[in-house]
């Protein structure tokens, strides 16, 4: 008995991957999926690039060339709902799932058949999505935000929207529960919670906002499916309905969704910062009570986004008061950021290029997020290119950095060679320059009075909207370096275990690249830390 | 002027004498409150400048000492309870400075009591309707034919060819001047919302609501906005245009509506 069980151990040591599509297929390695989540993720940043740059050249300048204003609103629409759902979040569940088992010493996550599962449905739900565009009517052209009345116009695509999303939603709630059972129970045994690296943390509380506001949305969609379909009027004000409750309901889904997506950044540059400026991360637990203040503070906060609906006055002054509070829990994660860096002693890879550019850039995003927190002046940035130049700065030079920023710092233990740093540089350089060309301008423009989703304009916008058409050509253009990198990532040097000279989570104590299984037995972290210093 | 240089630096735009055009802020607006959320404006932005220069400044201080290359050893201190607790006290105390005053705006902003006129405005898709509630004039205020010529796909024309190209109408909202304006919305089809810039009013319409807004405009002129709602195909192309003009101009122009109406429902019968 005892033999039987030692060989069927022994036999489980020596299995590799299997061979051919059926590895891919069947996987439940973490790895696999980590790395699977990863280029799926990029092949979405390039489908929802193409449909910006559609969108740019359009916009150009005045008068229409391209497109036809519906196809525009589908290209809008369509664009948001791939970058958010296809690009940024699959991208971080990809780091997570393959970081997370390495950070806490696991052997895999907790739960590997969902874990393949959640990752294909995507593909579907993406699939779906975007044959769209191919239907009678076309793709849904309401915004990504849905709102009806409106969204109930959409033609043959809207059954093909609802589901969509219910899919993504479905694949996301699995990966949040997977992320949450893996962290919570799979530690190396001296891992207490707070000794947990920042990345891990943050993708916890994120599990958690997902696991919360997942369903909400999909809620809010199977309710326009039952107007449209099912003779409801939940929002049809003839039948009694009231369109500005999903307004609420969707909000209450989304201003947590906006910090799904950069949670984990915070959690990525506070992995990095640290390694590169060689000192420990300053404020570590309070860092950790920031992120959770702001998680908290998300669900109280939604109806910013709807100081134009015509709430109560005092409605509209709680939610100018939450919002403005979400400032203070920010602010500490970037003064603590600026504490590590200080009297350390920095170098300048591109991992850290881009989490400094991360810090610069995403408090620019605060900025005008705190100016749109002031409801009189909301009122005046509201669906204006305002707000537009205010979530682009969070999610790209934010969420989209940071997950560059990701990808440079643990490609090497990845791929167990050093990447093209040159072309890195590049890339960083570039990207920054195009990223402020395209976006800041539009600051502009939202004050001067341009309402977003509008796919023609009156002259005097023209030249702002034209140097925010160069910069997305370019800022598109410089990603191709990114897929050099990747192509020729195992053409570089080989990376060593630690890989850089200062990093200390259990992730570089294992081999470059990273075998099929690691942390078979539980590593121990003080036996870990002890050895780096 | 200083305000406006400082801003185009950071924009890398230059504010040259080709360019003056080029509105980089947002107007100060005709009305009381327009100015007032121009303030509230200005103000958080100038504290979001003063906390960038410090944090920023900081930040790029160390970027240049604290490197490698210079030699510079890395201290080993990870945390320090009095900088925390300063860092978090010092912004609460400015977001309180901050939410007085716009507090105090966002009150009188929602105080639409006693108005001296009232407009139902409708959306439809895709223009508007605008309809006076104690003066019985109401009509339809949709893009300015030039503008309709010029803006199909290779249509011919060329934009800048067209006197305020997508911010014309045919039939503007003409409204006096010195007199409390309150505004009814309201929407026949999908969500619209009425937004003119230098007003300060950004308000949605909404099939089955009736939202408020008011405003008392200061200066007469002719003010250009545009819906700033989603809402279908051609949701850029339903201008809006207020002309403020003195009582008096404005009673004159209710007249003729008046009498324009009635010899239309003349002609009909």
């Amino acid at each position: 008995m005892t033999t039987a069980v030692a060989d069927s151990h022994e036999a489980h040591e020596d299995h590799g991957p299997a061979k051919g599509l059926t590895r891919w297929l069947f996987t439940t390695n973490h790895k696999d999926i980590g790395t699977m989540y990863l280029i799926f993720s990029l092949v979405m940043f390039f489908v929802g690039g193409a449909m910006a740059l559609i969108i740019r050249s359009e916009l150009a300048t005045p008068g229409l060339q391209f497109v036809h204003p519906e196809f525009f609103n589908q290209m809008t629409t369509v664009h948001a709902l791939v970058m958010v759902f296809g690009a940024v979040m699959p991208a971080f569940v990809g780091l997570a799932n393959w970081m997370i088992p390495m950070m806490i010493g696991a052997p895999d996550m907790a739960l590997p058949r969902m874990n393949n599962w959640s990752f294909w449905i995507l593909p579907v739900a993406f699939g779906m999505l975007i044959s769209t565009l191919f239907m009678p009517g076309g793709a849904p052209a309401s915004g990504w935000t849905m709102y009806p009345p409106l969204v109930l116009q959409t033609g043959d695509a809207f059954p093909f929207l609802i589901f969509s999303v219910h899919l993504m939603g479905l694949s996301s709630i699995m990966g949040a529960i997977n992320i949450i059972v893996t962290i919570l129970n799979m530690r190396a045994p001296d891992m207490w919670l707070l000794k947990m690296p920042m990345f891990v943390w943050t993708w916890l509380i994120t599990a958690y906002l997902l696991i919360a506001v997942m369903p909400v949305l999909a809620g809010a969609v199977t309710m326009l499916l039952t107007d449209q379909f099912f003779g409801t009027s939940f929002f049809l004000a003839a039948g009694g309905g009231d369109p500005v409750m999903f307004q609420h309901i969707f909000w209450f889904f989304g201003h947590p969704e906006v910090y799904i997506m950069i949670l984990p950044a915070f959690g990525v540059v506070s992995e990095i910062i640290p390694t590169f400026s060689r000192k420990p991360l300053f404020g570590h637990d309070s860092m950790v009570y920031a992120a959770s203040c702001i998680a908290f503070l998300s669900f109280i906060v939604w109806a910013h986004h709807m100081f134009t609906v015509g709430m109560p006055l005092s409605g509209q002054l709680f939610f100018m008061f939450a919002t403005m509070l979400i400032a203070v829990p920010t602010g500490v994660k970037i003064f603590n950021w600026v504490a590590t860096m200080w009297r350390g002693a920095m170098t300048f890879e591109t991992p850290m290029l881009f989490s400094l550019a991360f810090v610069f850039l995403f408090t620019i995003g605060g900025f005008s997020g705190l100016m749109l927190a002031v409801a009189p002046a909301d009122i005046q940035y509201h669906d204006t290119y305002f707000v537009v130049a205010h979530f682009h700065y969070v999610l790209v030079p934010g969420s989209i950095f940071a997950l560059m920023a990701g990808a440079y710092y643990w490609l090497p233990k990845w791929t167990g060679h050093m990447y093209n740093e040159t072309a890195g540089k590049w890339h960083f350089w570039l990207s920054t320059i195009f990223v402020n060309l395209t976006f800041f301008p539009m600051h502009f423009l939202g004050l001067a009075g341009m309402p977003r989703r509008i796919p023609d304009y009156s002259t005097q916008f023209t030249d702002f909207n034209t140097m925010a058409s160069v910069g997305a050509i370019g800022f598109g253009v410089s990603q191709l370096i990114f897929v050099y990198v990747l192509l020729t990532a195992k053409k570089g040097a080989h990376a060593t275990d630690r890989v850089w000279e200062a990093p200390r989570g259990l992730e570089w104590t294992v081999p470059s690249p990273a075998p099929y299984h690691t942390f078979d037995t539980p590593p121990k972290l003080r036996v870990a830390q002890e050895s780096f210093e | 002027m200083i305000r406006k240089s400082l801003l185009s630096v950071l924009g890398l735009t230059g504010a040259s004498a080709a360019h003056a055009d080029w509105a980089l802020n947002m107007p100060k607006g005709i009305t009381e409150l327009s100015a007032e959320t121009y303030d509230l404006h200005m103000m958080v932005f100038w504290w979001c400048v003063a906390i960038g220069i410090v944090v920023f400044g900081v930040m790029i201080f160390s970027l240049f000492k604290h490197r490698k290359s210079v030699g510079a050893e890395p201290a080993s201190f990870s945390h320090s309870t009095t900088a925390e607790v300063l860092w978090t006290a010092i912004p609460c105390v400015i977001l309180l400075i901050m939410a007085v005053p716009a507090a105090e705006t966002m009150i009188r902003l929602e105080d639409s009591r006693d108005p001296d006129v009232s407009i139902v405005v409708t959306g439809y898709q895709w223009k508007w309707h605008y309809k006076y509630q104690d003066e019985g004039v109401e009509f339809y205020s949709s893009l300015a034919l030039p503008s309709v010529e010029a803006r199909p796909k290779q249509s011919g024309v060329d934009p800048f060819s067209v006197e305020n190209y997508l911010l014309e109408v045919d039939r503007p909202l003409v409204v006096p001047r010195g007199k409390k304006v309150r505004l009814l919305m309201t929407s026949n089809d999908v969500n619209h919302a009425w937004y003119v810039p230098e007003l300060a009013i950004k308000k949605d319409a909404i099939p089955g609501i009736i939202n408020e807004a008011w405003f008392r405009a200061e200066e007469t002129g002719t003010f250009r906005g545009q819906c700033a709602e989603l809402c279908g195909k051609d949701h850029g192309y339903m201008p809006i245009v207020v002309e403020v003009v003195e009582a008096d101009a404005y009673q004159a122009w209710v007249d003729t509506r008046k009498a324009g109406d009635a010899q239309v429902a003349q002609m009909e019968k």
